[in-house]
């Protein structure tokens, strides 16, 4: 028994444990103001407090908190990309993951369980080695790996060869974990609280305007606040944000969908992902099957659930794993995938001062938490983008300078 | 073995259960005996079994509670099968079932203790501690993903059979109670057809076994007739034993049965969905022998059972009176009724059951249920005085008995229409939930809409029936009547909810969370429901709330000090119970397309390999040992169309036809080249690039007419392509027309320079010659009185000639090739050899030599863009990146040490440690005896002649030299013979 529970046992009264502190009247100027709570945001109010001492910080969200695609995401943490642009991004987010818990004093069930991407084709086996390529000579740990080994990987997994499309390999990357999704956003915001930036849940942003002497006015379903900067980290309605203070994005929003079954006695040790049929599991703590797919077909802004996806999902998941027919889907769910032309996100300056954007996340927003918070807080407090941002600015479409990842989305898209 | 009897009612109690057919089934290994019609958990009820499984976190004692699916306490284990609800299972012989999350036994579960530790264990206990010191958690992890989980998966089950069927339907009618008969039979009469959906095996719902305040034998004749009624109506079609799960946009319904997913679309949808009866929470809530005033009604009335000898009823409502009557009139001694209102709603109830010898207790409630030992069943219970703000006093008292009936209100079971966009909303009047914004083209009726008192419930019924009608176009003769309803108002207690200091009052039964849980959320900081409820996992189990949601919203309020009037319960989501992946899945069939040549290439013992959809032959192993040979059967099928002549089956290729006057404008538009002087007979390549310029597909185009242009794509390309061209014409608006025809047209490419005598030596009006039908010429005409298009290009570097034939006769095309072609030495040839002699000639292969960010300047293709054109897909991008320094180029590659190890595809250029490219194509080519390549390479190291870096397996580094392709017959001589 932690000693942590114990107290919790041989006190008399629940005395608590508050996460956040009540919430406080919105004022009408901030230093810096954050749109959007989710994990990035949080992260960032985070890391401004922590790193730059700037603490006069309000986080505004329009739900409640982590509402978003934070509350929607599998939790998928990988940094076997395509691009070394890429691959040392997330490879830094997953130095600074190992990390946070202990940080954040919230366990965040952060498990390596090994990250397996199946290839079915003789495509995706050249995509697999290039992947595997790239990631070793940056010194990333992962690898091609063929039937025989997989078949120790993942013993649970059909190798048949007289399936539709059986699995020729896979690339296999043994850091990639899961984390517990809620954990991280609340872990940030109690950080964040405890220095004194204030998170303000169902406040909307109605309107921006960017003033002549570079400050932000903000219009919100509360009252207008005076902003000296502003980041923007509302995944899913990124372009809808960035379009009331006058900025253009090359973001085309798509529904992406996921379900959980039934809690299972854990069976599944790694996770999961096939491109080709659109796949991806790993199991929980819990027990449940964490699913996703591909992304929707077409661009919306609705959050329904459909019924071809679970149909589609579960017939390419019994392809894989056949005697899962008697497992139960649980719950279905769908969030807003900001998907970019070059697959890659958007982070950095925009042609508004004072204006930071942390957009474009896709399917693939959650595992940058930590890197992209630190890192938008960096700029936030000097002005300048870190080296480590730098080939994701906005500007990169206008100068055709993209970060092709594509290669390595999980899925198809 | 509990000490808790029960025993069979005599008739006419067990109205589904058929006591001439016995049926022996097995239960945690012990034989028992049931009667047709039981479900597991009756059959077990009646052998005095209530005790069905163990709880997610403290392992409890658990056994049904609703009787009607929908909590999860009664889940089982069949077989493979995880998760089963033993009170919707229809025993069958032999059928054998466990229980499931114990150890050691059901009976006697080791693991009982954690529920002693549940001090230690507060809310959200996880994310407090097992993190410390660093890479700890992975220890506790392994222990805490054997603790997890429920049901067990069989990694080696059997497949079983699922299938999937369509139904359509004016009117679809969810739910068989009597809203749904009297809405099923107002729409049928008016002339609608009309579905009826009803979960359980009979129609009839609550009039099955509720009193409404009448006596039963008036309820059962009234439900005979509707019944009767609707068999006998001819425009209502009856689905029992079937489960809407899903309502999905445009009334499109999941309907599920356990091997078959029925996918309804209907015009218009009444929820008759009816309401589930809730717990009251106070101590021991859980146990077996406390049950919901409608569960104990299914018991008795469905399935004939004695749920007790000696009886508690707690209630706040008319209902629980019911009961109170019922038990009395199965011979069940009832000890007392608790009734926790401070007055009584009825005094009239309390008046009747009190000569009939049952003592009321009126303002007390019950504060505790005392368990036998080992938890498995209760003896008694604690009776606490309530004070005037309801809250229990400490006076208190006991009671034995062994069954402890409550009835303290019902939540609407909206969650369908929650999919299709309805709320449910708190409301202080009713003291439950309302479903508000109802989507159009639907209705409810029933309890779902808080209609309660019989003739109310059938009145509404009739009333949706009526309207769905109308919004039908069809004209009832009927007028809907609105019954005053008196009894929903009285029917939901408040705050039904007396925690208890030592705890077990459980709020939600799938997670074990209690009052103290939920508090204590809200104490740390979790205010908002929807963050509460993720914190505490309240409502996050199998029944997903239905069962928690109310009184946790209500204590989350309470306690937050936020007003419980127009919150909204947590957001309701696909499906309402779960479902099976099997039966979503359905038959699992992936398409496959195979070529009209398909059977031919298997019979000649071709090795498929999958193309997207498709199935190519990669090459032709004969009858010779196949492992052993790829190289030498690939080498061999190379060098037949180098010196002889081969055919090889491109039917995969899509094929699309654009006609119109503005075709070659149409194609200007989609492809880089230009189309619009392009003669006509003749063929030109196609590049496709999006608009961040890459580039996505290549074919070729073949001008049939002024306004006819014949296309293909590649082989995984099609569909995208096809379906990009309708969407763009749908903003240009140009006159063309774009068709499909992929599978119309087979393809066949006979190559090599013998392929001229070939095709000379079959009946055709078409003249084969050099003069007549040169390099890049395209053809109509009849081979073999076959009607072809036939194209002169040259993929694989030879003289040949592409057929592009019909579907239906492209296998009697291919076998006269062949047959005709023997004397020349022609030989089938598979897209292994195809890729080496392509690579021979330099060609590139979309997706393999380019990826997402590869421009045609990148891969050396600007020779097929025209930059004077006003617009193509993709050239303001390509326009923008000239301005800047090219990053990359594709080149043709040899290797410097021809002894050394051979790089593989996507092997890394690398430069001073920086990646500047990588290989794409590498293959031994016999023709020039060496490695051949092509690779990505830092603009310096395009030149001819330059050297670079390969890094391959073990860091090693290879060095090769940049080549002009194309490698194989650089003059191209040899396809324009």
């Amino acid at each position: 028994m932690p000693l942590a529970l114990l107290k919790y046992g041989i006190q008399r009264k629940y005395k608590g444990n508050r996460y956040f502190p009540a919430a406080k009247p919105l004022r009408s100027a901030y230093d810096v103001v954050i749109i959007g709570g989710g994990g990035h945001g949080l992260a960032c109010a985070y890391y401004l407090a922590r790193d730059w001492g700037i603490s006069d910080v309000a986080v505004l969200e329009k739900g409640w908190l982590a509402s978003g695609n934070t509350a929607r995401n599998t939790a998928i943490i990988r940094s076997n990309y395509l691009t070394p642009e890429g691959a040392l991004f997330y490879e830094e987010s997953m130095r600074l993951w190992r990390s946070l818990a202990g940080e954040l004093g919230i366990n965040l069930m952060y498990s390596e369980r090994g990250h397996l991407t199946l290839a079915h084709t003789d495509a995706a086996i050249r995509t697999s080695r290039w992947r595997a390529e790239v990631n070793q000579h940056l010194g990333i740990d992962s690898e091609l790996v063929g039937r025989d080994e997989l078949a120790k990987l993942c013993p649970e997994l059909n190798l048949s060869e007289d399936i539709r499309y059986p699995v020729l390999g896979a690339l296999y990357h043994p850091p990639g974990a899961i984390a517990r999704h809620d954990a991280v956003a609340w872990g940030y915001a109690r950080g964040a609280m405890q220095s004194g930036v204030e998170i303000h849940q169902q406040t909307e942003v109605t309107g921006i305007q960017s003033l002549d002497d570079g400050s932000i006015e903000l219009e919100t379903d509360r009252g207008s606040i005076s902003a000296g900067q502003v980041v923007q980290a509302v995944a899913g309605m990124s372009s809808e944000l960035a379009r009331m203070v006058g900025i253009k994005l090359p973001i085309r929003s798509v529904p992406l969908q996921a379900c959980v079954s039934e809690a299972l006695k854990p069976f599944l040790d790694p996770i999961v992902v096939s491109g080709s049929l659109h796949i991806y599991v790993s199991q929980s703590a819990r027990g449940e099957l964490v699913m996703g797919g591909a992304t929707d077909p077409y661009p919306l802004y609705s959050t329904r659930s459909t019924l071809d996806f679970t149909e589609g999902l579960m017939a390419n998941m019994l392809e894989l794993f056949p005697f899962l027919e008697n497992a139960k889907v649980l719950r279905q769910w769908a969030g807003i995938a900001d998907m970019t032309p070059d697959f890659s996100p958007v982070m950095g300056i925009t042609p508004v001062s004072n204006y930071y954007i942390d957009a474009g996340w896709g399917t693939w927003g959650f595992k940058a938490t930590p890197v992209c918070g630190s890192c938008m807080a960096e700029l936030a407090a000097t002005g300048k983008a870190p080296e480590l941002i730098k080939p994701f600015e906005l500007e990169r479409f206008s100068r055709m300078e993209q970060v092709g990842e594509r290669g390595a989305a999980s899925v198809g898209h | 073995m509990s000490k808790f009897t029960t025993s069979r009612l005599p008739e006419p109690w067990g109205s589904v259960i058929n006591r001439d057919h016995t049926i022996s089934f097995r239960f945690e290994g012990k034989g028992y005996q049931g009667y047709e019609g039981d479900t597991l958990a009756s059959a077990l009820a009646a052998n005095g079994v209530m005790l069905l499984s163990r709880s997610f976190k403290y392992h409890r004692p658990r056994g049904a509670f609703t009787f009607a699916g929908l909590d999860a306490n009664s889940y089982v284990q069949v077989g493979d099968e995880p998760n089963v609800l033993a009170d919707m299972l229809p025993i069958s012989a032999g059928l054998s079932a466990m229980g499931q999350n114990y150890l050691g036994s059901l009976y006697r579960d080791h693991a009982v203790h954690a529920g002693r530790l549940s001090r230690f264990l507060p809310v959200g206990f996880y994310y407090r501690a097992f993190f410390r010191p660093k890479g700890i958690w992975p220890l506790w992890e392994r222990f805490f993903r054997r603790a997890a989980g429920l049901g067990k998966i069989n990694c080696n089950a059997d497949e079983a059979y699922f299938d999937k069927q369509y139904l359509f339907a004016d009117v679809a009618v969810i739910g068989g109670g009597p809203a749904g008969l009297s809405a099923a039979l107002a729409a049928a009469r008016a002339g609608a057809n009309v579905l009826l959906i009803e979960e359980a095996a009979t129609l009839g719902g609550s009039l099955n076994y509720a009193r409404f305040q009448r006596h039963r034998r008036d309820v059962d004749s009234l439900r005979d007739s509707l019944i009767g009624q609707v068999e006998q109506n001819d425009n209502i079609r009856v689905l029992v034993g079937a489960t809407c799960n899903g309502w999905f946009p445009d009334n499109w319904l999941a309907l599920s049965r356990p091997n078959r997913l029925y996918k309804l679309r209907a015009k218009h949808v009444i929820a008759c969905t009816g309401s589930v009866e809730q717990a009251m929470v106070f101590r021991n809530n859980d146990l077996p022998g406390v049950l919901p005033a409608s569960g104990t009604q299914r018991l008795m009335r469905l399935y004939g059972i004695c749920p007790g000898s000696r009886a508690v009823v707690a209630t706040a409502n008319a209902e629980g009176y019911d009961v109170v009557l019922d038990l009395l009139e199965a011979g069940i001694s009832v000890q007392a009724v608790i009734d926790v209102n401070q007055s009584a709603a009825s005094p009239e109830l309390v008046e009747q059951v009190s000569t009939m010898g049952v003592a009321v207790h009126q303002a007390c409630t019950v504060g505790e249920a005392i368990p036998r030992t080992g938890l498995r069943s209760i003896t008694g219970v604690v009776i606490n005085k309530l004070a005037e703000s309801g809250e229990a006093t400490g006076e208190s008292w006991q009671l034995d008995c062994d069954l402890l009936v409550t009835s303290v209100g019902y939540a609407p079971l909206g969650q369908l229409v929650c999919h299709a966009g309805g709320e449910l909303i708190y409301d202080d009047a009713l003291n439950s939930f309302i479903v508000t914004n109802v989507p159009p083209d639907s209705g409810l009726a029933g309890s779902v809409n808080h209609r309660y008192a019989l003739d109310a419930v059938l009145a509404d019924g009739r009333t949706a029936g009526l309207d769905a009608a109308r919004a039908l176009g069809l004209n009832p003769e009927a007028d809907s009547q609105i019954m005053p309803d008196s009894g929903a108002g009285g029917i939901n207690h408040p705050y039904p909810i007396y925690p208890h200091r030592k705890g077990k009052d459980f709020v939600d039964f799938d997670e074990d969370q209690t009052v103290a849980d939920l508090q204590n959320a809200v104490a740390d900081g979790f205010e908002h429901p929807e963050l509460a409820k993720r914190y505490s996992t309240v409502g996050m189990g199998p029944s997903q709330g239905r069962l928690s949601s109310l009184n946790a919203l209500r204590i989350v309020q309470r306690v937050s000090g936020d007003h419980l009037a127009g919150a909204s319960v947590t957001t309701q989501r696909p499906p309402f119970k779960p479902v099976s992946f099997g039966v979503l899945a359905g038959r699992s069939f992936e398409p496959e397309r195979l070529t009209p040549m398909h059977r031919w290439h298997a019979d000649n013992g071709a090795v498929f390999m999958p193309a997207g959809m498709w199935k190519r032959p990669a090459y032709y192993a004969g009858n010779k040992d196949r492992a052993a040979t790829v190289a030498e059967q690939v080498a061999e099928e190379v060098a037949v169309i180098r010196g002889n002549v081969g055919v090889i089956d491109v039917s995969t290729l899509g094929g699309i036809e654009i006609r119109g006057p503005d075709a070659a404008e149409f194609l200007n538009r989609m492809y880089t080249f230009a189309y619009k002087k392009q003669p006509v007979g003749r063929a030109r390549y196609l590049l496709m690039t999006d608009d961040t310029g890459g580039i996505v597909d290549d074919g070729v185009a073949c001008r049939l007419d002024d306004e006819h242009f014949y296309i293909t794509t590649t082989t995984t390309g099609s569909d995208t392509v096809y379906r990009n061209m309708l969407r763009r014409n749908a903003e240009w608006g140009l006159e063309i027309d774009a068709l499909n025809v992929t599978s119309t047209y087979a393809g066949m490419n006979i190559a090599g320079p013998m392929s001229r005598q070939v095709m000379e030596k079959i009946e055709s009006d078409m003249d084969f010659s050099k003069d007549a039908f040169p390099y890049l010429a395209v053809r109509q005409g009849t081979i073999n009185g076959i009607p072809v298009i036939a194209m002169r290009v040259g993929f694989v570097g030879e003289l040949g000639y592409e057929l592009h034939v019909p579907w239906t006769q492209a296998l009697a095309m291919w076998k006269k090739l062949i047959a005709v072609g023997a004397q020349f030495g022609i030989r089938p040839v598979g897209v292994e050899a195809q890729r080496v002699l392509r690579l021979e000639k330099g060609h590139i292969i979309i997706g393999q030599d380019t990826d997402s960010l590869t421009m045609p300047r990148d891969a050396a293709l600007d020779w097929a863009v025209t930059s004077s054109k006003p617009y193509f897909i993709g050239k303001p991008a390509i326009g923008l990146s000239e301005t800047r320094p090219q990053s990359r180029l594709l080149v043709g590659f040899r290797l410097l040490n021809s002894d050394g190890p051979v790089p593989e595809e996507s092997h890394l250029v690398v430069r001073d440690d920086a990646i500047v490219g990588r290989v794409t194509s590498v293959a031994w080519s016999e023709a020039l005896d060496e490695v051949i390549g092509l690779a990505y390479v830092a603009p310096e190291q395009a030149e001819s002649g330059a050297n670079f870096q390969i890094k391959v397996s073990q860091g090693l580094m290879v060095a090769a030299q940049t080549v002009q392709t194309p490698f194989y017959d650089p003059e191209n001589l040899r396809q324009a013979l």
